[in-house]
């Protein structure tokens, strides 16, 4: 049920702020027959639970969001200097790493962190490994190094 | 002036998707380069919305940045299993 | 004045990281390795023009969109990346690789 309110409130901010009227009857009106035929669907889903309103994330997310866009920054910019150079400086390879998240909401996360960052991008999941392209040895050390892991399964928290 | 140049570069980028989507070689290169060249198409139409000023046009590149994910994620659906049914139950059947 | 001068560095440094990301998606020998070129366009090309539009917003409504837009393409944009590349591995597609490594990382 608190899900369920969490859902009402998320959907009721996105309508007002993409609307950015307040104070329009009909518009309030639409938007408040919206939210609850989506709630109606979501619940007759039963979607609407840890995993489809991950509560638990964004204290986490406020702290490791930050630390991806500087990774993603310092990645583009190697990848992008390598496409430049004329001799290609790159060196595909294939990588296995585990997981050590314990939800499947934290995996994503990480499969995703990797596929976002250049010169890695996640090609299979199968159970907690993962499969990932590295462009050149450094993006493979860099996943390898576990970083990424550890910071994604602290977001993940104790759930 | 920045802005316009802002769009010509992303009409250039837009351009060099297209001929890696004519190249090939796989039907997965063509598709990546779909993907960029409809992610592409929203940073198009924002900044055309700026150069324009008409910041409205937004709603538009909102829109297409959700139909883009959806469409991609079909056509791969499409090359994979060579319809847009519930791929079990084709495999089943 | 300030505003524009730091719109339009983003903006021009989106610009460049989206064409260099066209020229890799050109450049780059195998599959596998042009989604590296199509990430950059996706993450840092859409993200500093995106993030630089928001200085020029005439109304607070502009930029939640323009935050709306980001957020959806850096979440949509992987997920699509990782589905393309694993239908690509489940049909039959190989990455022409160096050296193919097993690790588990330490965690």
């Amino acid at each position: 049920m608190t899900y369920a309110a969490g859902l009402v409130a998320i959907l009721a901010a996105v309508w007002l702020l993409l609307s950015g009227y307040f104070d329009k009857p009909l518009l309030l009106g639409l938007g408040a027959v919206s939210v609850a035929l989506v709630v109606f669907i979501s619940l007759r889903m039963r979607i609407v639970d840890d995993e489809g309103l991950p509560v638990q994330l964004p204290a986490g997310l406020v702290r490791y969001l930050p630390w991806l866009v500087v990774e993603i920054v310092k990645a583009n910019v190697d990848v992008a200097l390598r496409i430049l150079r004329p001799d290609l400086p790159i060196r595909p390879r294939v990588i296995r790493v585990r997981a050590g998240q314990r939800t499947d909401v934290g995996r994503v996360i990480y499969a995703n962190s990797i596929t976002l960052t250049p010169g890695t991008v996640t090609i299979d999941t199968e159970g907690d490994h993962i499969t990932i392209h590295a462009l050149t040895e450094e993006a493979a050390a860099g996943v390898l190094s576990g970083e990424m892991d550890r910071r994604v399964t602290r977001v993940e928290g104790r759930g | 002036m920045i802005l316009a140049a802002a769009v010509a570069a992303i009409i250039v980028t837009m351009g060099l998707a297209l001929v890696r989507a004519g190249k090939g070689p796989t039907v997965f290169d063509r598709i990546l380069a779909l993907n960029m060249f409809g992610t592409k198409t929203v940073l198009l139409i924002a900044a055309i919305g700026f150069v324009t000023g008409r910041p409205h046009f937004l709603d538009v590149g909102l829109l297409y940045a959700l139909i883009n994910f959806i469409g991609v994620i079909a056509v791969l659906r499409f090359s994979k299993y060579g319809n847009f049914a519930d791929p079990d139950r084709e495999r089943t059947s | 004045m300030i505003l524009e001068i730091v719109s339009s560095v983003l903006v021009i440094a989106g610009a460049i990281f989206a064409v260099i990301g066209g020229i890799g998606i050109v450049r780059l020998p195998d599959f596998f390795s042009r989604i590296h070129g199509a990430g950059i366009t996706d993450t840092l090309g859409a993200g500093l023009i995106l993030t630089g539009l928001m200085f020029l917003s005439p109304d607070w409504t502009v930029t939640v969109k323009l935050v709306a837009i980001l957020v959806l393409l850096w979440i949509t944009s992987p997920t699509a990346t990782h589905a393309l590349a694993n239908a690509a591995l489940e049909t039959g597609l190989r990455p022409d690789v160096d050296e193919t490594e097993e690790a588990t990382s330490s965690s």
